[in-house]
């Protein structure tokens, strides 16, 4: 998962709609583990859209 | 660092956390608190609009620094621009104030420590502890620190994130269609109304969700929106929704952003499954407690903070925490909560399905309606009436 880190704004909200609870913030920081199933949701729903997939258009 | 011990601990020190601390604490619990972030109640992730009723029924005097504005009503908007206004005298208690929520969250943990609760900053959960498959504690990282703290009982106030409840195996997972994006501005030189909250409602304006104004006085407001999550991609997000309804609105044209907001509300009727299991029980947000029609959850996260320390007593009593002994806390959420969450879950469902013909339709007919005290069970009702499809389905919660 790529994070624009100049457009997140640390919500957490995609922490709480990861359905593999994949997601982990920390203040600004947002790391994802290794549960992620590239389902998309996270950044279909990024109210910034601040969330991209490695190797997706 | 060497291990803590504690009776319960609650991890998360927003509103709900904050009351189920204090709560635990005023019952004698030997009680933790710990939050993530460096401050309680930053960054802001609400419009700040609470009932006035809540502050009776969790029983905390409101302090004068919490509350920003106290309004005088309400309005509805529709995409048209009919609108239906509800006044102090025909909605009471349902009213309420505008809040400072980084006060309004630092007071109620400030009376948790005042009651005995010890408070942990920057101090976060990462994970449960289990001995022979039971939840002992919780693995955290203080400070940059590994610590672990131990427990009888862990409640989870984690708010939307809600990690706790499902690493320890209440399911808290949610549809896309009961998850809202939300983004907000806090905007100064406004020239909008400060004495009203205005809700704006119609599939143009705001899919699947409202959009909303939050006067916080002197030319503040916060101007925000939620969208539905199957609405929302790339390309249809809320901020877009968002930045074009300000542009369009006169009454912005002068108004400067101070603060941006992002949050993410959940719509879904409560949790299916329960909201405790052995030696963990959820609050608020993190239970998926918000209301799902208004979107809010400052109410609810007090309550269940409150009725967490009630229940956690008697476990304490009986030195008993199983999942059994916890039942006594769903029941009470159940009880109190869950026929209005599915009453207006299901009213979102249907709304989200309207186009803005039938939304200007239904405004009309609130505002043309005879109502007496207005709450969303009467203005149901009296949608009820005229365009009964509306409540298809949910008849009987109303
Ligand atoms: C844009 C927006 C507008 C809203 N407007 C309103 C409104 O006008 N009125 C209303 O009533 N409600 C509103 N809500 C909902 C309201 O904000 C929430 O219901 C309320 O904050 C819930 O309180 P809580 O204590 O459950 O969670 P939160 O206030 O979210 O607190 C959870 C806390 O837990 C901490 N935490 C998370 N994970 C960990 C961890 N692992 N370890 C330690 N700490 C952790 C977080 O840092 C946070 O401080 C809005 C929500 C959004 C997104
Ligand atoms: S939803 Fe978007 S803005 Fe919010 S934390 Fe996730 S990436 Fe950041
Ligand atoms: S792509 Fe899906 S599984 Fe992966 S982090 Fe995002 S929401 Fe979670």
């Amino acid at each position: 998962m790529i994070v624009n880190t100049n457009k997140c704004l640390h919500c957490g909200g995609c922490v709480g709609s990861c359905p593999k609870n994949a997601i982990f913030l920390c203040d600004t920081i947002l790391t994802f583990n290794s549960d992620c199933n590239r389902c998309g949701r996270c950044v279909r729903l990024c109210p910034v859209g601040a969330l991209s997939m490695e190797g997706a258009q | 660092m060497n291990p803590l011990r504690c009776e319960v601990l609650v991890v998360g020190a927003g509103p709900a956390g904050g009351m189920a601390a204090k709560s635990c604490a005023e019952k004698g619990i030997d009680t933790i608190l710990i939050e993530k972030k460096p401050e309680i109640g930053a960054p802001l992730r609400c419009a700040e609009g609470v009932s006035k009723k809540m502050f009776k029924e969790i029983g905390v005097e409101p302090k004068p620094e919490w509350i920003r504005a106290d309004m005088k009503g309400a309005v509805i908007r529709s995409p048209d621009g009919t609108s239906f206004q509800l006044d102090e005298s025909k909605a009471g208690a349902e009213v309420g104030y505008v809040l400072e929520r980084h006060l309004f969250d630092k007071g109620i943990s400030k009376l948790a420590a005042e009651a005995g609760a010890r408070i942990y900053l920057r101090t976060w959960m990462t994970g449960p502890i289990k001995e022979n498959g039971k939840i002992v504690g919780a693995h955290c990282v203080s400070m940059g620190e590994p610590l672990d703290i131990y427990c009888d009982c862990i409640v989870g106030a984690d708010g939307v994130e809600s990690q706790v409840g499902r690493w320890c195996g209440i399911d808290t997972n949610l549809k896309l269609g009961d998850i809202e994006p939300c983004i907000q501005y806090r905007m100064a030189g406004c020239e909008c109304s400060m004495d009203f909250c205005e809700f704006i409602l119609g599939r143009s304006v705001a899919p699947g969700g409202y959009l909303w104004i939050f006067p916080k006085g002197d030319g503040v407001a916060n101007v925000g929106i939620g969208i539905g999550g199957t609405f929302a991609k790339d390309g249809v997000r809320p901020k877009q929704f968002l930045d074009k309804f300000i542009a369009e609105d006169p009454r912005f044209r002068k108004a400067q952003i101070l603060e941006i907001d992002a949050g993410f509300d959940s719509t879904c009727p409560g949790l299916e499954d329960g909201y405790s299991t052995d030696n963990v029980l959820l609050v608020g947000d993190s239970a998926r407690l918000i209301d799902p029609l208004t979107g809010g959850g400052i109410g609810h996260a007090c309550v269940s903070g409150m009725y967490a320390g009630e229940v956690l007593a008697e476990c304490k009593k009986k030195g008993d925490y199983s999942a059994e002994a916890l039942k006594a806390y769903d029941r009470k959420i159940r009880d109190r909560m869950e026929d209005g969450l599915y009453r207006d879950w299901m009213a979102k469902e249907k709304l989200a399905e309207l186009d803005d013909e039938t939304i200007n339709e239904l405004v009309k007919i609130m505002s043309t309606a005879d109502i007496e005290h207005v709450n969303v069970q009467n203005l149901l009702i009296a949608i009820k009436d005229k365009y009964p499809k509306l409540v298809e389905g949910f008849e009987d919660l109303i």
